[in-house]
C-alpha cells in the first residue's frame, strides 16, 4: 500500500501547518480511509513510516475514536442518531424500519456489501431529528417515505449534497 | 424582549458563508481598523470590560482567560477555536461553522492578534462533514483576500489559521483532549496544573474558546466593551444562542438577549409544545446539566445566574424539551448509556461507575429494579463527582442526581410495578413512521 501522488502533495501542505509530524495522524488517518473505506494495520504502518512514528501510536489513535474503522464495512454506513432529542422524536422507530427493510440488525452488513446499519450518539442535529449521518453528510428530518427514498438513491449512486439545518415547524 | 441579532445577523438563504455576503454586513472593516486603533493589550481589556462569558459550557470569562498568558514566555502562543460541540442537545456553532464561518475567521483574528498568537486552530467534530467543507472554503477565501496569512492590511501582523478534523469522541471537546488530539495522539484529557494558558499544545501557551465565544468578537471590538456590556444582565452580558430541541413546535437555533424570560421564549418564539401537551421537564443547558421541573422554570431567565438559581445551569445552551406522557426513566437510560459510552477509561471512577449507573437504570426500566437502587445511584454519584480527571465524571452525575431528587415518584412507580408504565417507549407525539 502507498500514498497516491496527490496525497503526498496533500501532505507536504499539512507539514507546513503542524510544528510537529505526529499531529498529521488524524489528517493521513482520515485520507486512508476516505479511499479505503477502512484502516488497515498494513495502512497503520504506511503512516507510521510516512511520519516516523511508531505503529502502535496509530493503531492505538484507531482503536480510540468512533469514526475509524478496522474492517471493512458496507459501501454505505447508516448511522442513526440514537441520543436524547433523537430518541425523542422516534428515531427508534427509524432504527426499527431500517432493520425490518434491510433485514440485518443493527452493526450488520446486507449480504450485498451495500448497507450498514449502526446506531450513533449525538450528532448535533437535535432541531431536526430524527437524523442519520451517511458518509460526510447528514440526512435529516427521517420518515419512513424519505428513508425508502435515500436507500433507493444510494442503491443508483445518487449521494445528496447537504444544505443548511431546515428547522421544521410543526402544527 | 428586543430583536438584536448579533451572530445570526444574516439571512438563511445559502448564501451566507461566502466572503461576498459577509462583507456586505460590513464584515472585516473591524480587523482593519482595530490594528490601527488598538494595540493587543487594549483588546484584551474591551473583551473584558464585555464581560462575556465562554459559551461553551463552563462560562468562564473570556477577557479573564486570556489574561493567565504569561508574559514573558519565549514559546509561540496558540489559539483553538472549539468546535467539538458534543454535548447532547446543542447545534449552535454549526450554525455558525455551516453559515457564518467569516465573523468566526474575524474573530479569531482578533482575538490572535490580542493574545500574540500566529496560528489558530478550528477544532471541528469529524461528523460536521458539511460544517468543514464551508469553514475550508471560507478559510480559503480569507486567505485570498489577504485577510489570513503573512502581512495583514495595515500591519505586519500574522495570523494562520487551520482547520483540523475531528474523529469521533465526546471527550475531546475538554480542552485538554482537544490539545491531544491535535497533536495525534488519542484524545484523553490532562490534569491540571498546568492550565493551557501556561502549558497547553505542544507545550506551549494556548487559548481555548467556543466558537460563539470568538464569533462575538468582533461585534464587542467594533462597538467597544462597554456597549456589548450593556446588553444582558449585569452578570450574563450580551446574547446567547440557544438550540432548541424535543417536545417543540419550532425547534431551532435562536439567538436572545441575556435574561429575557424562559417561558416566554418557549411560548412565543418556539411555538410552545408540540401537540399541544402539557410541559413535563426542560432540561436547559445540555445533557449535563440538571433537569428542571415546569415549576422551576416559571420565573427563571435566561442568564447564568437565574438558570444557576433554579437548580440547573445555562452550559452550552442546549434547551431539551420533554412533554408530558415521556418516561423519564427511559431518557435517563438514554444518556447514561452515552456517558458510560463517551468515558475516556482514565479514572476508575468514572469508567466503573458510569457502567454501574447504566445497569441500574436499565434494571429498574425493564422491571428488575430494587426500592434501594434509588439510594445506590445517588451513592455512587457521590463517588464520582468530583473525584476524577476531567468533568466528564460531574457531567455523567448531573442528570442522575436531578431526575432521581426530581422524578423520584417515577422510580417508585416503575419499581413497584415491575416494569415501565409507559411500556418501555417514547411517545409518538410526530406520527413519522
Ligand atoms: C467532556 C467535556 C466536553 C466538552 N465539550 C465541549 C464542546 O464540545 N465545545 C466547547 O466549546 N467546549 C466544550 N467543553 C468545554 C471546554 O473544555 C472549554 O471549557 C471551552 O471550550 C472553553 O471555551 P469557552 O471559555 O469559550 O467556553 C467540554 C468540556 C468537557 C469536560
Ligand atoms: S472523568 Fe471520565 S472521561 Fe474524564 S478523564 Fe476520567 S475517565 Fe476519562
Amino acid at each position: 500500500m502507498e500514498f497516491t501522488e496527490a496525497e503526498l502533495k496533500q501532505l507536504e501542505q499539512l507539514r507546513t501547518r503542524y510544528p510537529d509530524n505526529r499531529s498529521l495522524t488524524l489528517p493521513c488517518m482520515w485520507m486512508i480511509q476516505k479511499r479505503e473505506g477502512f484502516i488497515s494495520n498494513e495502512a497503520c504502518q504506511l503512516i507510521a513510516t510516512e511520519l516516523d512514528i511508531p505503529r502502535i501510536w496509530v493503531e492505538e489513535v484507531r482503536s480510540w475514536y468512533s469514526m475509524f474503522t478496522e474492517k471493512e464495512e458496507g459501501k454505505y454506513v447508516l448511522e442513526v442518531c440514537n441520543n436524547i432529542s433523537c430518541s425523542l422524536l422516534g428515531s427508534q422507530q427509524i432504527i426499527d424500519y431500517l432493520c425490518d427493510k434491510l433485514n440485518i440488525k443493527v452493526g450488520e452488513t446486507t449480504d450485498d456489501g451495500m448497507f450498514t446499519i449502526k446506531t450513533a450518539e449525538c450528532l448535533g442535529s437535535c432541531g431536526t431529528g430524527p437524523m442519520m449521518q451517511i458518509g460526510d453528510n447528514y440526512y435529516e428530518l427521517l420518515d419512513a417515505e424519505k428513508v425508502d427514498a435515500i436507500l433507493e438513491d444510494l442503491r443508483n449512486g445518487k449521494e445528496h449534497a447537504q444544505q443548511p439545518q431546515q428547522f421544521p415547524e410543526y402544527k | 424582549m428586543s430583536d438584536l441579532k448579533i451572530l445570526l445577523n444574516f439571512e438563511r438563504n445559502g448564501k451566507s458563508h461566502t466572503l461576498e455576503s459577509y462583507k456586505q454586513r460590513s464584515g472585516y472593516k473591524t480587523v482593519e481598523a482595530a490594528f490601527k486603533k488598538y494595540s493587543p493589550a487594549d483588546i484584551v481589556e474591551e473583551v473584558k470590560k464585555s464581560g462575556i462569558r465562554g459559551r461553551g459550557g463552563a462560562g468562564f470569562p473570556a477577557g479573564l482567560k486570556w489574561s493567565f498568558l504569561p508574559k514573558d514566555s519565549d514559546k509561540p502562543v496558540y489559539l483553538i477555536c472549539n468546535g467539538d460541540e458534543g454535548e447532547p442537545g446543542t447545534f449552535k456553532d454549526r450554525v455558525i461553522l455551516e453559515e457564518n464561518p467569516h465573523m468566526l475567521i474575524e474573530g479569531i483574528i482578533l482575538s490572535s492578534y490580542a493574545i500574540n498568537a500566529k496560528h489558530a486552530y478550528i477544532y471541528i467534530r469529524g461528523e460536521y462533514g458539511y460544517a468543514l467543507r464551508q469553514t475550508q472554503q471560507a478559510v480559503d477565501e480569507a486567505y485570498k483576500a489577504g485577510y489570513l496569512g503573512e502581512k495583514l492590511p495595515g500591519t505586519g501582523y500574522q495570523c494562520d489559521i487551520t482547520v483540523h478534523k475531528g474523529a469521533g469522541a465526546y471527550v475531546v471537546g475538554d480542552e485538554t483532549g482537544l490539545m491531544n488530539s491535535i497533536e495525534g495522539k488519542k484524545g484523553q484529557t490532562r490534569n491540571k496544573p498546568p492550565f493551557p494558558a501556561v502549558e497547553g499544545l505542544y507545550g506551549c501557551p494556548t487559548i481555548i474558546n467556543n466558537v460563539e465565544t470568538l464569533a462575538s468578537v468582533p461585534y464587542i471590538v467594533e462597538n467597544g466593551g462597554e456597549v456589548y456590556g450593556k446588553i444582558g444582565t449585569e452578570k450574563s452580558t450580551g446574547t446567547k444562542l440557544l438550540s432548541v430541541s424535543g417536545h417543540v413546535r419550532k425547534p431551532g437555533v435562536y439567538e436572545v438577549i441575556m435574561g429575557d424570560s424562559f417561558m416566554d421564549f418557549l411560548k412565543n418564539q418556539c411555538g410552545g409544545i408540540l401537540d399541544g401537551k402539557k410541559l413535563k421537564a426542560v432540561i436547559p443547558g445540555g445533557s449535563s446539566t440538571p433537569v428542571l421541573r415546569p415549576e422551576d422554570c416559571e420565573k427563571m431567565t435566561i442568564d447564568y445566574e437565574s438558570i444557576t438559581a433554579a437548580g440547573s445551569s445555562l452550559g452550552s445552551g442546549a434547551v431539551i424539551v420533554i412533554a408530558e406522557g415521556t418516561c423519564m426513566i427511559k431518557l435517563l437510560e438514554v444518556l447514561a448509556h452515552f456517558y458510560h459510552h463517551e468515558s475516556c477509561g482514565q479514572c476508575t471512577p468514572c469508567r466503573e461507575g458510569t457502567g454501574w449507573l447504566l445497569k441500574i437504570i436499565k434494571r429498574i426500566e425493564e422491571g428488575g429494579g430494587k426500592m434501594e437502587d434509588i439510594d445506590t445511584l445517588t451513592s455512587i454519584t457521590k463517588h464520582i463527582a468530583f473525584h476524577t480527571i476531567c468533568p466528564l465524571g460531574d457531567a455523567a452525575c448531573g442528570p442522575i442526581d436531578s431526575f432521581v431528587e426530581k422524578f423520584r415518584e417515577e422510580f417508585v412507580e416503575h419499581i413497584e410495578k415491575g416494569g415501565c408504565p409507559y411500556n418501555g417507549k417514547f411517545t409518538r407525539l410526530q406520527k413519522r413512521i
